[in-house]
Formats: structure tokens, C-alpha cells, sequence
């Protein structure tokens, strides 16, 4: 890694980045005088399920927001399916994590999924039978369907969960990135969005979650991107996710008890 | 009363009053969900000073530059509370309330120091206006509705206010669907692409725009409360947006009707001889308005706790 | 002329008005911090607009009972009921109902504006010429003070700021922390309200001089100018009061220097111009330090991330990092490292590694938290401790072109 290589041009061909659903190059971020992402090249792969994981305050939420435009970066570049992000935002849908909205705005749950399918309608098109009937099919596959004329305010945090991920289905795109979905939700929750992603996945979309259940990373994903303000592995689990790459990430932060125990998960 | 004596002296200072009701609380339903209602108290302040500039400048009271005047003087406003909140880092509140205290102390300090004694220009105009001055004096009853040369002389504010009406409703029809995202989930407004930032600019400059047609009518005491107190009252009514923006329209109808009557008639009716401000009475129905969805209104809690798992 | 007004030299009745304006800016920007700090400033808005219906009420009943209406102390009595009657509705709203505290606010203040206004039209009509002097508290009248309007502004701020003095922390604790307060006991609702009351006072006093909408500056501009220059609360309490009586005093000795200045307005537009010099120039929170302080960060990060990428052979495609590194004598004009820069790039990539090293150890985990992309490791680390990381890491490879 030493190896100065500076005038032999070792750089990665152009053309397997141009392909992939999410590529970030260089990217820096900061609040104020602290970077929370420095430098970081990341390569999503097509049709994966990849987990953004590193210790809290690690940059994961912050990397995300990023590829979405939602916070402007200090340096870098963002491509999505080759193109850059303005022209492409149909393609991407987005979950955030416990979304900072008006809980008390007045909306139902059937109004919040529509608003995913804002881009088919436009500015001033009319909300038609169809259009109903697509928004109670993805609140369908979250399990929300008999929740569609309740106040958003009125769910609980799992459920209000799954309708921001059922306006993302909505939206039906074909990269999905979510913050934190499994964060503070019920165990009926967990299991109803994982399988929604994993549909997804079967139906050949890319998912990109960030994540913080170490445990269940194997079970879930198939992709990893470790980051701690730095890059510190990407790639398949088997090759990505060893106790060596999770320490470097989570350096004393992670007890060796935990990654012990995840090492000897993954044999 | 009989159309001679309503149609010339009560038809259009009702309109005018009610026109410019419905056209501050349509943006004022956003401005109270996205927690800037007191933006419109910021312009209203801020507008005093844009009309005296446009004074000083044309050396005239004529009416365009003067809504020129405020309309920029607004705009100025908005850009400086939001430099002042990013590069000082200060609370929006707070930034506000630097920014519209000392403009309109700029404004009063220039009423001062120039001679508008000879013209009708002064501070408690600029605040509560003159509704009931407004009055249509080539009409003698009903007919003169269909009448063109009597419609010649109808009071300018009346075309004025009901055209910024029209503008304001097709800007909240055109931009339905962004400004409802927007105010519900700026993140994933951005997200598919909609520019927040120059469409919360645009709701200001229309709020404003609403304000100062309102202003050159009925004062600014008016749009305040016309700002807040319907779309306020109207939140205590319902869960849904649609239905939100009706009642506030409801609402902002009967402040202003019932306003207007009161002040005309109710010194009457108590044995006074003479009417009192008709734009304070307006904010004042608006605000008993309020105080009953407060108290009996179906929606008045908060849904459940916040975000609360 | 101005430097007679100064010195207090302008005659008996400037004096009063430039005493009277010090004092008054004094305790408005003590107690105004407070409200700052609470992150409610603009609830001054609505008390100070509440008072107009109290004020003409007290009128109509003083005249009501045989005087002329003109009682400084009656129409003070007055104002401080109506204003406490909108401060209540206010809380009211915002505990009971959805409404936000903006919306609250904006409520209050255009209602009870609003009816304070029709109240002053039925006093019009009341009798005529009687009403004098009530639009004065609109905008504030310093011609006619007298000596006993101005020792109820004296006593009256005096007994505020003393106030404030008493209770200061308990408030400054429900400013930084409500919930820590309450845990600790304090009935942060009772504690918001006495905040409130003595704002409301502030209110009340400064009626006289310079008018209830621009009341509200007073108590809102100097806290926000003090916050720029310190960090610990109780200076910017001091400060505020020192923006506060300074743009009294000077507000006043110009406007009494100069015919056609009102009071008021030029108190306001001094303490403008004191927070104008304290956003731009302030020495940490200042405009100028923030936009020198962001540059050089961004430059630091551009050229650490443009020397990262030299030393593992990575094109560079920004044309800022580009221009940085070619400006600071790193790259030549066609993209190519030269010496000092060949050099920098491996020093860079080395620290790099050896924060890597750092990060994975949990023996210097309370220094690997300090890691940031661009800090250089010696000044975390001593000597010894980064040739024990580099004997980790190897022999240096790289350092040879």
C-alpha cells in the first residue's frame, strides 16, 4: 500500500465505474472545521444489498446524504448509473432515518405515499383511481394497508417507518438507499422491511442501507462498505467483513468479545 | 339595507376586505406548517420603509411604485434574516426580529425627515389602513354591477387585491404538489429533485406580494392577522391539507365579513354614534375565531407523541 | 452640538430623555439575553404589541373616573395587565393546542394589536383632543418627558435589572437545558413565565420612550450583538447590557442634537449598526474569521486529499485541488508531482497509515477520536510513540520515487 505509484497510472478503469448504480469519488464533508467523511471512493455493485457500517459518528448517515445532494460536500463528485445526480433522480429513492418531519402535519398515510409518486404525476396531474391503487399496493407490501387514512402522527415509530418505505416503493426506482431502517423499530417491523428489500434485490433493484447490527449483516446483506471518516473496506461480506476490516473500522471502540463473536459467525 | 345604499358603501369594502383576507391566508397555511408565520409579521413591518423609499424616489403617492417599494423593501428582508441567520449562526426568531425592528425604525426615521405632512402618509395608516374609505361612489344599487361607467369608478384597490388574489391562487394551485412536499419532508423534497430553497423563496415573495396589495388596502394589522389566525384556526379542524386550506378560507371569509359588519354596526347597535377601525375589527373576529378551535376544535392536540416509537 | 449632547450639557429635558434611554437599554438587553438564550426572542413581539389594548382601556377608565386620561402610572398599570392577559393566551396555545410558538406568537400579537385599535378608534370619537399622546406609545415620545416620567423609568428598569440579578440562574439554566432543570427542580413553566414578566416589564417601561414596536429591538439586537464576542453566558448578559445602554445613550444624545431625529428610531439604528460591527468583525463568530477560517480549511483538506491521491497514483479531477497543489509548488503546470510534492504526498500516505495503526488500537483510543483527515499525527503523538507505529508498520518503502 506504501508503494508510491504516482507516475505508473494505476488508476481504475473508467468504464466499470460509469455502469455502477452509485459511484462517489473523492468525496469530503464537513460540519464546521471537522470533516465527517474525508476522501472516500465508493463503488456500489448492481443488483447488491450493501450495508454502510462503522461506529457511530462515523460519517455513514452523513456519506449517504452526500450522494443525494441533501448536504453539500467540500470536494468530490457523485454519479449515479454513470450520469450525475440531477438527471437521474427518478431512478434513486430514499428512506430516511426516523424522517425529521412534522409529525403533526396534516397528512394521511395514504397522502404520504402518493407524494412518492409525485415524479409520474408532475406538477399538475390528477390523482387517479390508479394512482390510489398503486399507493395501497406498496402500502400493502409493508403491512400498512389498514393504516391508509390514519394521521401520519398517529402511527407508532416502526409503522411510520415502513410508510416512508412504501413512498419509496412508490417512487419505484431502481437504487434505493435508507438510513438506519432497522433503528428503534419492533421486531414485526424488522422482519416486514427486510423482506421488502429482499423482494427488491429478487426484482434486480440495488439496495444500499446504512446499518448498525453488526449481528445481522450476514443475514441481511451481501455487500459491506466499512467507513470511519475514511474508507476502510468495501466489497463482498465474505471478503469485507472480517475481524481485521471491523477492527480498523471500530478500533477499541468495538469490544474483541463482539468481534469474536461475529468472526466466529462468519467460520 | 336596501342595494342603493349597500351597493356604494358596504359592497366594496366587504370585497376588498374579504379578497385580501383569502389571499394572505392561502400562503399563510404553508407559512404556519413550515413554523415561518412570523415572516408575515416581519413583511408587514418591513413594508413601511419600502413605500417611503418609493416615496422619496418618485416624490409622489402613486400607488405602483409604492408596492414596488415594499415588495422590495420584503425581499430585502427575507434575504437578510436568512444571511444573518446562516452567517451569524442565529436563531431564525432572532434574526427576524433584528432585521424587521430596525427597518421599520429606518422607515420611521424617514417618514420624519422628509415633508409628508401634505400627504397622506403616516405611521397609523401604514398599520391600520382605511378600509372603510374604500367606497364606490358612482354606484346607486345592484344595477350599477352590470354598469361600465359606474364600474370606471369603482376604487382602484378593488381590481388591485382581486387580481394579486387570482395570483396567488394559481401560484398555491400551479405549485400544489412541491410546496406540500416541501413543507412535509424538505429532505425527500430535495431528494426527488424539487428546489426547496427558491420555492420557499417564491411562497415568501407571494406572501409578500399578498401582504403589500393587502397593505396599500387595509393596513398591516390586517395581514398579520390573516396570516396566522384563519390557517391557526383552521389546523384545530382537521388532518388533511385539502380540508385545512378550505376551512382557513372559511374562516378568513367570515373574519372579514363579520369584521367589517361589527365595526360598522355594532357601535350602532350599542347606542355610539360613530364605527370603529374595521381592519382591527377584522383581526379581532380572527382571533375569537382561533380561540374557539382552540377550545372546541376536533383536531386542536398534537397527534400522539412526536416520532415517539 | 452632538458633543454637548454627549457630555448631557443639552438642556433639562435631553438629559432626562438621555438618562432615561441608557437605562431603559441597559435592562432591556440583560433581560432581552435571557429570552435570546431561550431561543424566544420574538415572544417580545407579541407582549409588546399586547399592551395596546391595556393601554387604551386604562385610558377610557381614567377618564371614566374624572381625569384627563394622561396618568404615565395608570397607562403603565394597563399595559402590563393586557400584555400579561396575550402572554397567557400565548402559553396557553402552545401547551394546550398544536399551534407552534411562531404561530402563537404571530396570534397574539396581530389580535390583540388588532383590538387595541379598534379600542383606539372608539376613543377618538370618545371626546375630542382628549385622546393626545396614545399614538405616542406606538413609536414613543421623548418632547414632553417629565421628571416624574423619567424617574418611573429609573425606578422601574432599575427594579427590573434587579430582578433579573436575582433570578439569573435559574433562568440561564432553563435557557441551556429546560429538561436538566426541571430534573433538578426547577418549574421550568413557572421560571419561563417570570422571564416573560420581566420582559413584559422592560416592555411597559420603555413604552414611554421609545414606543412598543420598537421595544422589541432593544430587547432582541443587543443579546443577539453580545453573542458574537463570547461564549459564556453570563458575559453575554454583560455585554447585552453594555450594547443596550450604549445605544440608549448614544441614540438619544444624537437625536437631541439634531431637530427631526426621533428617539426611538435612532436607538435603534445605533444598536443595528453595534450588532452590523459585531457579525462582521467579531474575533470567532464574525463573518471575516468564519469566511478566512473556511478558506484555509478548505484548502488544507483539498491539498491533503489531492497529496493522498498523488501518493497512491490516482488522477485528480478537481480542478481546485488541482490549482492548490500547482499554487503551493506540489504539482508542475501539467499535473505531475515535483519533488517537494513527491515527498509531501509520502509523508502524507505514511500518517495516514499510521493513523490507520492508531485507530485499530484501542490502547490510543482517546487519540484516534481525534482523527480528522488532515491532522498531523505529531501533534497528537510524541516521537516515540510514532517510531513504535512506524516499527509496526515496516521499513519506509515508499519514500523513494
Amino acid at each position: 500500500m506504501l508503494e508510491l505509484a504516482a507516475d505508473q497510472g494505476v488508476s481504475i478503469p473508467e468504464d466499470s465505474l460509469d455502469d455502477s448504480p452509485l459511484a462517489i469519488r473523492g468525496l469530503t464533508v464537513s460540519y464546521g472545521q471537522k470533516p465527517a467523511v474525508f476522501s472516500v471512493d465508493m463503488t456500489v455493485q448492481p443488483g447488491a444489498m450493501t450495508a454502510i457500517i462503522g461506529p457511530n459518528g462515523a460519517g455513514k448517515s452523513t456519506l449517504l446524504k452526500a450522494a443525494l445532494g441533501i448536504v453539500s460536500p467540500l470536494s468530490g463528485q457523485v454519479t449515479v448509473f454513470g450520469k450525475p445526480l440531477d438527471k437521474q433522480r427518478e431512478r434513486i429513492a430514499y428512506v430516511p432515518q426516523r424522517a425529521s418531519v412534522d409529525w403533526d402535519f396534516p397528512a394521511r398515510v395514504i397522502d404520504v405515499v402518493l407524494m412518492g409518486l409525485s415524479g409520474q404525476l408532475g406538477l399538475l396531474g390528477r390523482v387517479r383511481f390508479r394512482h390510489i391503487s398503486r399507493a395501497m399496493d406498496c402500502l400493502h407490501r409493508v403491512g400498512m394497508r389498514d393504516f391508509a387514512d390514519r394521521q401520519i402522527g398517529q402511527l407508532s415509530g416502526g409503522q411510520q417507518q415502513r410508510v416512508f418505505l412504501a413512498r419509496a416503493l412508490a417512487q419505484d426506482a431502481e437504487l434505493y438507499l435508507l438510513d438506519e431502517p432497522f433503528a428503534g423499530v419492533d421486531a414485526a417491523t424488522e422482519k416486514a422491511i427486510i423482506a421488502v428489500l429482499k423482494d427488491l434485490k429478487t426484482a434486480g433493484k440495488t439496495v444500499v442501507a446504512v446499518h448498525h447490527d453488526l449481528a445481522t449483516i450476514t443475514d441481511y446483506f451481501d455487500h459491506v462498505f466499512l467507513i470511519n471518516t475514511r474508507k476502510v473496506a468495501e466489497g463482498p461480506v465474505a471478503e469485507a467483513f472480517t475481524a481485521e476490516t471491523l477492527q480498523s473500522a471500530y478500533g477499541g471502540r468495538l469490544a474483541t468479545a463482539q468481534i469474536d463473536q461475529i468472526s466466529r459467525a462468519l467460520g | 339595507m336596501s342595494g342603493e345604499e349597500f351597493v356604494p358603501l358596504s359592497l366594496t369594502p366587504l370585497l376588498i376586505g374579504t379578497f385580501a383576507a383569502i389571499a394572505c391566508a392561502l400562503p399563510g397555511n404553508f407559512l404556519v406548517l413550515r413554523k415561518q408565520a412570523l415572516i408575515g409579521d416581519a413583511i408587514s413591518h418591513v413594508v413601511l420603509p419600502g413605500i417611503v423609499v418609493a416615496f422619496l424616489l418618485t416624490g409622489a403617492i402613486s400607488t405602483w411604485p409604492m408596492m414596488l417599494g415594499a415588495a422590495g423593501a420584503a425581499v430585502v428582508a427575507v434575504i437578510m434574516i436568512e444571511a444573518i441567520r446562516r452567517l451569524g449562526q442565529i436563531e431564525s426568531g432572532a434574526a427576524m426580529g433584528v432585521v424587521f425592528t430596525t427597518m421599520f425604525a429606518a422607515g420611521v426615521l424617514l417618514l420624519e425627515q422628509t415633508d409628508t405632512s401634505t400627504v397622506h402618509l403616516d405611521v397609523e395608516h401604514a398599520l391600520y389602513g382605511n378600509l372603510e374609505s374604500l367606497i364606490w361612489l358612482d354606484a346607486v344599487g345592484w344595477a350599477s354591477v352590470w354598469d361600465i361607467q359606474a364600474l370606471a369608478g369603482l376604487p382602484p384597490e378593488l381590481p388591485r387585491i382581486a387580481l394579486t388574489l387570482a395570483g396567488v391562487c394559481l401560484f398555491t394551485w400551479l405549485f400544489w404538489r412541491p410546496l406540500k412536499i416541501s413543507t412535509f419532508d424538505e429532505g425527500f423534497a430535495r431528494t426527488i429533485g424539487i428546489r426547496t430553497g427558491a420555492l420557499g423563496m417564491a411562497l415568501v415573495i407571494v406572501a409578500a406580494i399578498a401582504a403589500v396589495a393587502a397593505f396599500d388596502a387595509v393596513g398591516s394589522i390586517i395581514v398579520i392577522a390573516m396570516f396566522i389566525c384563519p390557517p391557526a384556526a383552521a389546523r384545530m379542524m382537521t388532518n388533511r391539507l385539502e380540508t385545512q386550506i378550505a376551512w382557513s378560507i372559511v374562516f378568513a371569509v367570515i373574519s372579514a365579513v363579520a369584521g367589517y359588519v361589527l365595526a360598522g354596526y355594532g357601535p350602532l347597535w350599542l347606542g355610539a354614534v360613530d364605527a370603529v377601525s374595521a381592519a382591527g375589527m377584522i383581526a379581532t373576529v380572527s382571533g375569537l375565531i382561533l380561540a374557539c378551535t382552540a377550545i372546541w376544535g376536533p383536531c386542536r392536540t398534537r397527534t400522539g407523541a412526536p416520532g415517539s416509537t | 452640538m452632538l458633543w454637548d449632547a454627549l457630555t448631557l450639557q443639552l438642556g433639562y429635558n435631553a438629559t432626562l430623555v438621555a438618562i432615561g434611554a441608557t437605562l431603559l437599554g441597559i435592562s432591556a438587553g440583560v433581560t432581552g439575553t435571557f429570552l435570546f438564550l431561550r431561543k424566544r426572542a420574538l415572544v417580545s413581539d407579541a407582549i409588546s404589541h399586547a399592551t395596546l389594548p391595556g393601554v387604551c382601556l386604562a385610558f377610557m377608565v381614567l377618564v371614566a373616573l374624572g381625569g384627563d386620561g394622561r396618568n404615565l402610572i395608570g397607562l403603565l398599570v394597563g399595559s402590563a395587565l393586557s400584555a400579561w392577559v396575550g402572554l397567557l393566551c400565548m402559553n396557553w396555545l402552545t401547551r394546550h393546542t398544536r399551534l407552534a410558538e411562531d404561530a402563537a406568537i404571530g396570534a397574539v400579537l396581530s389580535v390583540f394589536f388588532g383590538f387595541g385599535i379598534v379600542l383606539l378608534t372608539v376613543i377618538q370619537t370618545m371626546g375630542v383632543g382628549r385622546q393626545a399622546g396614545l399614538e405616542g406609545f406606538l413609536l414613543g415620545s421623548t418632547a414632553g418627558m417629565l421628571w416624574a416620567d423619567a424617574m418611573i423609568i429609573a425606578i422601574g428598569g432599575a427594579a427590573t435589572l434587579a430582578l433579573v440579578m436575582i433570578i439569573r440562574r435559574p433562568m440561564t439554566l432553563v435557557a441551556f437545558d429546560a429538561e436538566y432543570a426541571a430534573a433538578r427542580g426547577h418549574v421550568v413553566h413557572r421560571i419561563d413565565l417570570a422571564m416573560m414578566g420581566l420582559v413584559m416589564a422592560v416592555t411597559v417601561v420603555g413604552l414611554k420612550i421609545v414606543g412598543l414596536i420598537l421595544i422589541v429591538a432593544l430587547l432582541i439586537i443587543p443579546p443577539v450583538a453580545a453573542r458574537f464576542w463570547t461564549e459564556r453566558s453570563e458575559r453575554v448578559v454583560l455585554l447585552a447590557g453594555l450594547v443596550g445602554g450604549l445605544s440608549g445613550y448614544l441614540g438619544a444624545a444624537l437625536s437631541a442634537s439634531t431637530p427631526n431625529l426621533p428617539t426611538g428610531p435612532i436607538i435603534v439604528l445605533v444598536s443595528f449598526a453595534l450588532f452590523a460591527i459585531s457579525l462582521l468583525l467579531a474575533p470567532v463568530r464574525g463573518v471575516l474569521a468564519a469566511v478566512l477560517r473556511h478558506l484555509s480549511f478548505q484548502r488544507r483538506v483539498h491539498i491533503r486529499q489531492g497529496l493522498l491521491a498523488l501518493a497512491q497514483g490516482q488522477n485528480i479531477y478537481e480542478p481546485l485541488t488541482l490549482r492548490l497543489l500547482r499554487s503551493a509548488g506540489l504539482v508542475r503546470a501539467d499535473g505531475v508531482a515535483t519533488e517537494a510534492g513527491r515527498a509531501r504526498a509520502a509523508k502524507a500516505l505514511r500518517d495516514e497509515k499510521r493513523w490507520e495503526i492508531v485507530r485499530a488500537d484501542q490502547a490510543h483510543e482517546a487519540t484516534a477520536a481525534l482523527y480528522d483527515g488532515l491532522r498531523d499525527i505529531e501533534t497528537v503523538l510524541t516521537r516515540d510513540q510514532i517510531t513504535e507505529i512506524d516499527r509496526q508498520i515496516g521499513d519506509p518503502r515508499g519514500v523513494t520515487p
